[in-house]
């Protein structure tokens, strides 16, 4: 399989990655590389084969279900680009 | 007097345990090295204050005659650990002035057990690579020279763009470029699909993936999560090993780490091999495959064999749809893990008319080329309509990957032996500019263990004939790290001690 220039400018989109008119080609042809490098995996028989979930078998922990942590508005804002008081600010949203 | 820089991990311990060395002592004789090797461009976070704080603390405790396995002793970490307050982007532009407000497990096990922290050390952007080439901060220089190069001109290229001189592997090149210019007694390092051990390799370093679960991923900065895993690399088989103990353990915050006592991995350095058997597994024999390289193999069987292990052939027959299926499951992960990268809550921020051109614009800034390439890749093999026949089916041959090594065990088989690399170290530039599978297929003997969540421990076992560092692989039983120990031992101590460069940065 290949993909064409309407099919990166799609997958840039659903990736959320602005890609420019002269950068598409480009990648289309990089992305086309990679996938005639997995392509031969088609061919593998897979009858009956489970999909690997976990690859070391282990019952997934589950903890109790309260409350550990909270109250730690400054912590997790610390890092942010743009705040308002408690608050990430994004640009508007809805009308 | 050698200087305290040049003395390995257990040397070092001993020192100071006698009171011979002081850990400021050992840990000025690092930041000296440090600073005098900033052209190599291995740290890319120097935290010299706190180092010296951390080694007063650690001297106070030895004066006391108290004190952990690590007490004292100056480390490299790798940034894609969280480090508490201290820079750690996983060298992106994406993360631009982050400063965790906690601190990874993996970090936090080691200065429980006494080290001392002596800075952030460069790596391929979110770990993709095998060069250290697609860094932010740029790439990482191997303090071996190129074949036929003066130090001269390895000086010159070294002020100027670094292309022509070696890199040391990827994606933990600044790892394995410290420990092999004693930048630091050993460093922590991460591998998803080859990123510690194909670095030892390059640099003739001792690196150990564990197994998938051994260490908590918590603080890690994700890559692909069902493949990613903690390591060292160090420079000898025994620091590994003490390394790995202090970094291994159960932590209930990552749900795939496994609860069970940690080995002490050191005493399993220098055990018998005599009576095990060992699989030479025949799909590793690739067409066209460098001659030096199957030489090496050979040799390498040669010294199990005399040390009294068995060798066997064995058939792990699906090996050559390892690499393929790894490039559709390690970018579908990334893909899922990158999209925090937002500009909203931390790191860059590109502004947008809307929130979409937010994001698309601050994604599209602050990935690089070899990220966003994956990024996209990943997208497309979970998009609707294509997730059955890339996805789904990557899965299924990843679970035909771990049946032929359980096959080779239930038969028998206590561990594999391998090569670890393709080739000795490659120059910067020289790979994967024009296309992007050329780099790939540098972890084609090593992606095979991520894919089936083993250990595997890379040890130097010689010089190529250009006199460049080569190392082999052993994969071992999933948690039996110790014999990947014993065997690592055994490749060090029948190759003969690896002389690492002389000063020339």
């Amino acid at each position: 399989m290949s993909v064409d220039l309407a099919a990166v400018r799609r997958i840039a989109r659903l990736a959320r990655i602005a890609v420019s008119e002269a950068e598409a080609p480009h990648l289309q042809g990089e992305i086309n590389a990679i996938l005639a490098f997995v392509e031969a995996l088609g061919a593998v028989d897979v009858e009956g084969v489970e999909p690997m979930t976990s690859v070391i078998p282990m019952k997934l922990p589950l903890r109790a279900d309260v409350v550990t942590d909270g109250q730690i508005e400054r912590l997790v804002l610390a890092n942010a680009p743009l705040v308002e008081d408690d608050f990430f600010l994004v640009p508007k949203v809805i009308d | 007097m050698t200087h305290a820089n040049e003395l390995t991990l257990a040397e070092a311990r001993a020192a100071l345990k006698s009171r011979s060395l002081s850990s400021v002592e050992l840990t000025k004789a690092h930041l000296a090295a440090i600073e005098r090797a900033r052209g190599l461009n291995a740290y890319i976070a120097e935290t010299p204050e706190r180092a010296l704080a951390m080694a007063g603390e650690s001297d106070a405790r030895l004066a006391r005659g108290e004190g952990g396995p690590l007490e004292g002793l100056p480390v490299g970490v790798k940034d894609l650990y969280a480090t508490k307050g201290v820079h750690t982007q996983a060298c992106s532009h994406i993360l631009d002035g982050f400063k965790p407000q906690y601190e990874s497990t993996v970090t936090a096990n080691l200065w429980r057990d006494g080290a001392v922290m002596l800075g952030k050390l460069n790596m391929d952007e979110f770990a993709m690579g095998s060069s250290n080439e697609t860094s932010y901060y740029g790439p990482v220089a191997s303090p071996w020279l190129p074949p036929n190069w003066s130090e001269e001109q390895a000086r010159a290229a070294l002020a100027g763009d670094k292309r022509g001189l070696l890199t040391p592997g990827g994606s933990s090149g600044g790892s394995a470029s410290a420990v092999a210019a004693r930048l630091c007694l050993a460093a922590t390092a991460s591998d998803t699909g080859g990123s510690i051990r194909q670095p030892a390799a390059f640099t003739g370093t001792t690196g150990i993936k564990p197994t998938y679960g051994r260490c908590s991923r918590y603080g890690m900065v994700a890559f692909a999560s069902s493949l990613d895993q903690a390591g060292p690399i160090a420079r000898t088989t025994r620091d590994a090993a003490i390394m790995l103990r202090s970094m291994a353990g159960y932590d209930a915050r990552d749900s795939t780490c496994y609860d069970a006592p940690v080995p002490d991995y050191e005493a399993a350095v220098g055990r018998s091999i005599k009576g095990l058997t060992i699989g030479v597994p025949r799909e590793y024999r690739l067409d066209g495959m460098n001659p030096e390289i199957e030489k090496l193999w050979g040799r390498g069987v040669a010294w199990m064999r005399d040390a009294g292990a068995r060798i066997v052939d064995i058939s792990l027959p699906n090996t050559r749809h390892a690499l393929p299926a790894y490039y559709i499951v390690a970018p579908a992960e990334a893909s899922s893990n990158l999209a925090r990268y937002d500009g909203v809550r931390y790191g860059l921020r590109e502004p947008g008319a809307d929130i979409t051109a937010l994001y698309e614009n601050t994604r599209a800034a602050g990935f690089g080329a070899e990220v966003r390439r994956r990024v996209m890749i990943g997208t497309y093999v979970l998009s609707a309509g294509y997730y059955d026949a890339y996805y789904v089916r990557a899965q299924k041959i990843r679970t035909l990957i771990k049946r032929d090594f359980e096959t080779a065990f239930a038969d028998g088989v206590d561990a594999i032996l391998t090569p670890a690399t393709p080739s000795a170290a490659f120059g910067i530039g020289e790979k994967g500019a024009a296309d992007p599978v050329e780099m790939y297929l540098n972890d084609i003997f090593t992606v095979t263990v991520n894919m089936a969540g083993l250990p595997g421990l890379v040890a130097p076992a010689g010089l190529s004939a250009e006199g460049l560092p080569l190392g082999l692989q052993v994969i071992g039983r999933p948690f039996d790290e110790e014999t990947l120990f014993a065997l690592g031992e055994v490749i060090e101590q029948s190759a003969g001690p690896m002389k690492l460069p002389e000063i020339w940065w």
